[in-house]
């Protein structure tokens, strides 16, 4: 979901692309990327929406959640937020109190295995104090009463291009690979307060796991199970040639 | 229709990443001449045509991905690998299209099949980024070269238009091609020069295909439209304004019919009373005027119009309208920046120049230039105006809660007063006493003496 539009705006100097740092080495917009929900449509509802799956029937699938109880969730927000509250679209706000209660709908129609919940705004700790569902474990980049800090600016585009936790949280994670044993502990010891000027936070008591056996690529990454069977399957009937003129 | 039309939206947002869902009966109009469907269909009822626009809308990395996933061989292999997203965007226009129409499968056309085309148009300006030499190149263009065609595909073929350079004193093309193919684009007969990307000889022995353009002189005829338009909004204030219409017709001799298509969302309420096309100065009365009002939340105003065009003249259409106030619920989170209005659409037949250029009778022989060869004689085109950005009367959103801090005040304040005055009742109070009295009557109070 990207309320704004970043990187074909006219005002980029170099359009479809956004970089992490001003030396422009990691293009994070990518050749591939898909968004699902841009500009207006990224409101408080739809984002409840798409984590409940209350959404109107002629919604593609492309813009639905289709999580059942064995898939893990990796939720990531950013912006402008506050004790106990994140900002969408310069006119509405997610309060925390209705993020948990989501959680809690998503939890009892089973459609999570195990999230994670990554914030980065000022205060964003604010933002997990309220969850009580199973199986969420919750990092922010800022304690309550302190705020998140943005990295440097580049002259040339005029504003700062990432956010300090956010820029660290990429550097940590550039470097794990699809193999990666690396477990939580690792993840809760990103960007420490030398380097983010603000306090990092996590909350694991939800989770069941104990959070130095859980690899990060059980959320980061996706690995296709794949089921190998020698049973002989018949397609239905052959798609007919178009004729050679 | 009005509910496929909605699930077709809403399917094609999700393939496409881009917010089709936002097209509903706001924003779609059903053109009664303009547009009509392509490919063998059962008829041309335009009851079932349905147009829309979205001028708010943005392309982006996230639009082209998908599209290039709708290739056979995706971006993997054959032309398509050039398409990077960073490359194709920073060009002075972009445009993607899909078009699906109905299609015989066979030359008895007893079966009907779908044909799907995609394509892609980026106007590249190298001479203005920044390269100095005037050379284009594919490598330069989407630094990468070719290497080989989409196994997959039928044809893979690169043309290059070499009309205006048939002794190659304009420009110098390399790698050299025998292969030469001619077309009728836009009325003219082109000439290209083709590499086929399905021969092995076309890599040559770098295995590697970049195709280079480099020009030798720094004259070149600019290709001037016969047909171009442009629009713009007139007038001051918040209230109302004026919308300008003005269509080129470029061709020194020839007047032509074109069918404008205008679609304007309903919060700007035209009066078209206040219509005028003018041409040269003289009032042009359109020849066929179709116009469905609006509805308020409901429809757009739809303006169809046949003028005819004088020769080298300029067409101005002007019409009045007024800005509605919205309801405070239907502003979008930034409502300063102003309200698209979609583009106009401007289809006509434009005559060629090459009808009527008498040079060809000495090469043909007389009977073709009596009955001119029917795709040689005019062309079918169709311009997009510039959408318009309008500003609406906003309201100041942050009214209620001002209105709430100071009324919650107002009466805190008042009616506190107010309540203290009429209930509280003085009294007088002794003042206190000094320390020593004060340590007296404790100890008068402990021998059960009364105070002082």
């Amino acid at each position: 979901m990207l309320a704004d539009d970043m990187a074909c705006n006219h005002r980029n100097p170099k359009p479809a692309t956004v970089f992490s740092h001003k030396n422009m080495e990691l293009n994070v917009y990518g050749d591939d990327v898909e968004v699902d929900y841009r500009g207006y449509e990224v409101t408080v509802e739809n984002f409840l929406r798409v984590l409940t799956g209350r959404l109107p029937p002629s919604t593609p699938r492309s813009k639905r959640l289709l999580s059942d109880d064995r898939s893990n969730i990796l939720i990531y927000l950013t912006g402008h937020g506050g004790n106990g509250f994140l900002k969408f679209q310069d006119s509405e706000e997610i309060s925390n109190v209705e993020l948990a209660d989501a959680f809690e709908q998503m939890w009892q129609k089973r459609r999570y295995n195990e999230l994670l919940f990554i914030i980065d705004t000022c205060q964003g700790a604010s933002m997990y104090e309220r969850f009580y569902s199973p199986n969420i474990m919750a990092l922010a980049s800022s304690q309550v009463g302190e705020d998140s800090l943005s990295h440097q600016p580049d002259l040339a585009i005029g504003v700062h291009l990432m956010d300090r936790y956010t820029f660290y949280l990429l550097e940590f994670l550039e470097d794990i690979h699809p193999a990666s044993k690396a477990n939580m502990n690792d993840l809760f010891k990103v960007c420490p307060r030398s380097q983010c000027v603000s306090t990092p936070g996590h909350r694991t008591d939800l989770f069941q796991r104990d959070p130095g056996s859980v690899l990060i690529t059980d959320f980061f990454g996706s690995v296709r199970k794949v089921e190998i069977t020698t049973e002989a399957v018949n397609l239905t009937d052959p798609i007919k040639q178009v004729e050679e003129r | 229709v009005d509910a496929t039309w909605k699930e077709l939206t809403n399917v094609l947002s999700g393939i496409f990443c881009a917010s089709l869902n936002f097209i509903d009966s706001t924003n779609t109009v059903q053109p009664s001449a303009s547009f009509k469907p392509l490919g063998i269909a059962n008829g041309t009822d335009h009851r079932f045509l349905r147009y829309a626009t979205l001028p708010r809308e943005i392309v982006c990395t996230e639009n082209l991905t998908p599209w290039k996933k709708l290739l056979p061989c995706g971006s993997k292999a054959g032309l398509a690998v050039l398409l990077k997203s960073e490359k194709l965007f920073h060009s002075s226009f972009h445009s993607q299209a899909v078009h699906i129409r109905p299609v015989c499968q066979d030359q008895q056309c007893k079966t009907m099949s779908l044909e799907l085309r995609q394509t892609l148009n980026v106007v590249f300006d190298l001479h203005t980024s920044g390269q100095g030499k005037r050379e284009w190149s594919l490598f330069k263009m989407f630094s990468r070269t070719l290497t080989e065609a989409c196994p997959l595909a039928a044809s893979s073929k690169i043309y290059i238009d070499i009309t205006d350079n048939p002794q190659e004193e304009q420009f110098e093309l390399s790698p050299a091609t025998p292969l030469l193919s001619q077309a009728v684009v836009l009325g003219d007969r082109r000439t290209f020069s083709v590499y086929d990307l399905t021969q092995q000889v076309t890599f040559g022995t770098v295995r590697s295909l970049n195709v280079l353009i480099r020009w030798k002189s720094t004259e070149g005829d600019m290709l001037r439209p016969l047909l171009h338009a442009e629009r713009y909004v007139a007038g001051y204030g918040l209230q109302t304004g004026e919308i300008h219409t003005l269509m080129y017709n470029n061709h020194p001799f020839r007047s032509f019919p074109v069918l404008l298509l205008d679609s304007v969302p309903w919060y700007l309420r035209l009066y078209i009373h206040t219509l005028t096309v003018t041409s040269k100065g003289k009032d042009n009365k359109p020849s066929y005027i179709h116009y469905e009002p609006s509805k308020d939340r409901v429809r757009p105003h739809l303006l169809e119009m046949l003028v005819q065009l004088p020769p080298h003249s300029v067409t101005e259409i002007t019409v009045q309208f007024e800005r509605a106030l919205l309801k405070w619920t239907e502003y979008t989170p930034d409502p300063n920046h102003g309200f698209y209005v979609g583009s106009s659409v401007i289809s006509a037949l434009v005559p060629s120049t090459v009808a009527m250029n008498t040079n060809i009778t000495e090469e043909q022989p007389l009977f073709s230039t009596f009955f001119p060869c029917k795709e040689e004689s005019s062309y079918f085109v169709r311009v997009y105006t510039e959408p318009l950005l309008v500003n609406l009367p906003t309201p100041d959103f942050s009214m209620p809660y001002n209105v709430i801090c100071l009324t919650c005040t107002v009466v805190a304040v008042g009616y506190g007063s107010l309540y203290n005055l009429l209930t509280r009742s003085f009294q007088i109070e002794e003042p206190n006493p000094g320390l020593a009295k004060r340590i007296a009557n404790i100890i008068r109070k402990m021998r059960g003496v009364p105070p002082l």
